[in-house]
């Protein structure tokens, strides 16, 4: 009796537990070393790079204290340029793309005819390759030759000269963002479709009003989706790059000059290793203080129940 | 206008109420599909004038006022743009890296996310979260010690950079198929046991082939992930012979400006293949992208 219990073919669920260890360990080692390797490493680097002057002169690094912090806070107008760049661009493009993400999401849940001719329209900006949407939208905002112009000329406006003008170029910026946020779309689409339509007439036997019944049912319901899309936006939205490098620069007159645009100017245009170093250290933090930020005040309001 | 509705057999005439509530049904349903079509129509303008563009003759692209459809066809625009920059090159580089970069992401993450989803051990829990903690970690930080580690082995200009760290898997296709492994039920791997299968067979051979749809997402998403990827090619392909079309298109800006016909005409031969890729695979895409938003 005694040898039968020890037999691991008894135990089923405790022997998986303490006799296999190395089996567990085997299959996620892939993610340990490529951890060490490409994420401890490389962060345990750029701190140290960040104390030091690194640059294309000083190829071995000097320790200089916080003397890059320092310049940054007090000596660099673009720093502060790009910060609040950035929090223009995340915040414009949040509220803009939610509204009309949950907007379209919601009429395409009222058994709308042709389902799936919409949702690929709504998704193919997704689609097409960032450099290639970007050159077509630098040909489209041509203030001249361009289509976006050309359709305003039909209705009697002069359009400015978009990707050119401090006052318009950021503005052109979120409107492509809203354009490419199709993948946002699908994720509210699938939160309309799972909330039960028996909470719907069980409002209406209560003579709910159209507008009580978004507030109190719908939203609260889409909660999860409106979560979790709000909080990758962010995250997303304060690192992005490429739209902003391809069609502007950061320019006209750094009214686009994001974060990170001009993190990789300082790293790879001016090769200040070591500032560029702090400059990322401190979007880091940014981005980690907000991200707390949004999962303390959030997290606790999303009803996962159903 | 009065609408005559006659009565259907065994039940009364409407209610002037009831006529009022089906009439509003149809005006709701009639705005609703207007604001869609306006909608569709405006999210697709880009693309249309994408292609409209590459088939314009250059004296057409020129003209004002602006004309949405071009009046002539230049077919030739596509043929030009394969000559203008080395493009069968770029072409071949990106899909090059996008293969490879797939293939690692495929193998990797599959075989990680077994080790969190399907075996017990010590510490597990505590691993994952660090796993999870990673995805917040912005690139731009790695970014610079990476590239200087890689320029030290002497990778740049190559795409062993690009595509070996896809072989140690990434935190946000590890919690994917992580979550989609948790659902198959345990039975089948005690079952499999009792049968006398070691822990790798159960993974290859039950859990591999039970978690085709969550490999098929992530294959899904690495292949649109790299075919676009800017900023990496940007970073370590500075030499022309290496560059991945997201680099190259820029070579039709010479200093007298854009060749836009040539320009838009590859841009959509760059476009094309994820739109055919996407009608191939619509279903499991859509459904990768619910199970992503569900389950964040």
């Amino acid at each position: 009796m005694f040898k039968l219990r020890r037999d691991p073919a008894n135990q089923p669920n405790s022997w998986r537990t303490d006799n296999l260890p190395a089996w567990g360990l085997f299959f996620v080692s892939p993610w340990i070393i490529g951890f060490v390797a490409f994420t401890v490493y490389p962060f345990i680097a750029s701190l140290y790079y960040s104390f030091t002057n690194f640059n294309i002169i000083n190829l071995t690094p000097r320790w200089v204290g916080l003397d890059n912090y320092v310049e940054l806070f007090t000596a660099d107008p673009l720093f502060w340029t790009s910060i609040s760049n950035s929090i223009r661009y995340a915040a414009l493009l949040l509220v803009f793309a939610t509204v009309f993400d949950i907007f379209i999401a919601y009429l395409l849940s009222q058994n709308v005819k042709f389902l799936s001719i919409y949702r690929t329209i709504f998704f193919f900006p997704v689609l097409v390759p960032v450099v290639a949407a970007s050159l077509t939208w630098i040909w489209i905002l041509n203030p001249r030759f361009g289509l976006m112009n050309g359709l305003l000329e039909l209705i009697g406006i002069k359009g400015p000269n978009w990707l050119a003008s401090p006052d318009t170029a950021m503005y052109a910026l979120i409107f492509i963002g809203v354009w490419g946020s199709g993948r946002q779309v699908i994720v509210y689409l699938s939160g309309f479709n799972d909330i039960p339509r028996q909470l719907y007439e069980a409002a209406d036997i209560d003579g709910a009003s159209g507008l009580q019944k978004f507030w109190r049912i719908t939203l609260p319901l889409l909660s999860p989706q409106i979560f979790f899309n709000v909080v990758t936006l962010i995250i997303f939205s304060l690192q992005s790059f490429s739209e902003v490098y391809i069609m502007t620069q950061g320019g006209p007159a750094n009214s686009t000059l994001l974060y990170a645009v001009n993190l990789y100017n300082r790293a790879f245009r001016d090769y200040a290793m070591g500032y560029a170093s702090a400059l990322a250290w401190i979007m880091f933090l940014l981005i980690l203080g907000l991200t707390l930020i949004i999962f303390k005040f959030l997290a606790g309001r999303v009803i996962y129940e159903r | 206008m009065a609408v005559v509705q006659p009565a259907a057999p065994g039940r009364r005439a409407m209610t002037d109420e009831e006529r009022n509530y089906l009439l509003l049904q149809r005006l709701r349903s009639l705005i609703k599909h207007a604001v869609l079509i306006i909608f569709g129509i405006a999210f697709m303008l880009p693309f249309v004038w994408m292609i409209s563009s590459s088939v314009k003759p250059n004296i057409d692209i020129f003209e004002i006022p602006v004309r949405l459809l071009p009046k002539s066809l230049r077919l030739e625009n596509y043929i030009d743009a394969t000559e203008a920059i080395p493009f069968w090159q770029y072409l071949w580089n990106s899909t090059y890296y996008t293969i490879f970069a797939t293939i690692g992401s495929v193998l990797s993450n599959t075989f990680i996310a077994y080790g969190f989803a399907r075996v017990r051990w010590r510490g597990r829990n505590v691993v994952f979260i660090i796993v999870i903690a990673t995805m917040m970690l912005p690139f731009q930080v790695r970014m610079i010690p990476l590239y200087i580690l890689f320029a030290r082995i002497g990778w740049l200009n190559s795409f062993l950079p690009l595509i070996v760290p896809n072989f140690f898997g990434n935190a946000f296709y590890i919690f994917l198929m992580r979550q989609f492994m948790m659902t198959l039920p345990k039975e089948l791997d005690d079952a499999a046991r009792i049968d006398g299968a070691s822990e790798w067979g159960i993974f290859w051979r039950i859990a591999v082939p039970l978690s085709k749809p969550a490999i098929l997402t992530v294959a899904i998403f690495e292949i649109i992930h790299t075919w676009h990827d800017f900023i990496g090619p940007l970073v370590y392909l500075r030499h022309p012979t290496k560059y991945t079309l997201s680099i190259g298109l820029r070579l039709y800006f010479t200093q007298y400006g854009a060749e836009w016909g040539l320009l838009m005409a590859a841009a959509a031969m760059f476009t094309i293949p994820m739109v055919i890729f996407f009608f191939i695979a619509q279903r499991s895409f859509i459904e990768g992208i619910t199970l992503t938003g569900l389950k964040g």
